[in-house]
């Protein structure tokens, strides 16, 4: 149907960008669908399951990342849901931000933030050990 | 009735509410999903650290804030499931409306004994429990 006029929003750029914001158009429902699964399972095992948030503490988490299932389940939901949350948060600063400048420096922001959360997140997935003291 | 002129965009008119509490909730998980990072990220320093900061997720008003980010993020999952048919199902423009009727049903539905089950142990712990 109508996909591509979705994707003109306020943003007062021309050319160039095209083919980026149509790979960012496609990602965002392909994360989002994927998200469903991914995020909403997270909830309900955290939150609601076996005692929710109450029973949750190092040892918990020490025995969900023994497992390479959980491990995985939670890379691939950092990765997604930063990415998807920042290349969402790009559009909004690109609807509202009147000038270049704050506009510029709004993204840079954006982008430290996500490449550091992206990669301490990783890190800390990688590295983690049980019987740190 | 006059005939709605939405057109076929979710963004506008009836749709406009939705557009806005879809971006309110996306930029409010991701702000949360910056913090969730640094707090998981405190088992890499002792579990005594992660165990305190995970002791405040416990407590009675950050444990309804919870259920405030569950609704949060379950409202933008299912209003992002109803623009992805908007977009692709060749009926899904037409129906848009009655989607979003069938999102909030679905979100209440969801929510009711979600809240219960996330709330009810505080509940218990505040006003002592009846069994
Ligand atoms: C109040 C609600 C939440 C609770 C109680 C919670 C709890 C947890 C816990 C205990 C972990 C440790 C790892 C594990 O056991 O799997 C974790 C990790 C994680 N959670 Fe959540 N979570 C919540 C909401 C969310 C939401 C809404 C998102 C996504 C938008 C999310 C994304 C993640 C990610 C990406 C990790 C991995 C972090 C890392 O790589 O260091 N969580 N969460
Ligand atoms: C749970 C499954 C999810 C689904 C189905 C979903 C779906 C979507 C869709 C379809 C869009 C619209 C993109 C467009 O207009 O081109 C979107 C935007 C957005 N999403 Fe998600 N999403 C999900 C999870 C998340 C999470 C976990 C975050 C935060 C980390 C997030 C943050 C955002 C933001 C900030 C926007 C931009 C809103 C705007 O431009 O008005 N989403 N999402």
């Amino acid at each position: 149907m109508s996909a591509p006029a979705l994707n003109a929003p306020k943003t007062a750029r021309s050319g160039g960008r095209t083919n980026y914001e149509m790979w960012s158009w496609i990602f965002m429902r392909v994360s989002g669908i994927v998200l469903v699964f991914l995020v909403l399972g997270h909830l309900l095992i955290m939150n609601i399951l076996d005692g929710g948030v109450q029973r949750i503490n190092f040892a918990f988490v020490a025995g969900r990342w023994s497992s390479p299932f959980w491990q995985v389940w939670d890379l691939l939901q950092l990765w997604l849901a930063m990415l998807h949350g920042a290349n969402g948060l790009r559009t909004i600063i690109n609807d509202y931000s009147e000038r270049d400048q704050t506009r510029f420096w709004l993204k840079a922001a954006l982008a430290v933030a996500t490449v550091f959360t992206i990669a301490l997140g990783t890190l800390v997935i990688f590295t983690f050990d049980p019987n740190i003291s | 009735m006059p005939k709605a002129s939405v057109g076929t965009l979710y963004r506008g008119h009836e749709g406009m509410w939705t557009w806005v509490a879809h971006r309110i909730t996306g930029v409010a998980v991701f702000f949360f999903l910056l913090v969730h990072v640094l707090d998981t990220a405190l088992v890499r320093v002792s579990p005594n650290a992660y165990d305190e900061v995970i002791a405040t997720y416990k407590t009675p008003i950050v444990n309804l804030m919870e259920v405030g980010l569950v609704g949060a993020v379950l409202f933008h999952a299912l209003n992002g499931i109803r623009i992805i048919l908007v977009d692709f199902w060749s009926r899904g423009p037409r129906l848009q409306k009655q989607m979003t009727w069938a999102i909030m049903a679905i979100w209440l539905v969801l929510m009711i004994p979600g809240a219960y089950f996330m709330l009810i142990h505080t509940v218990e712990s505040l006003f002592g429990s009846t069994s």
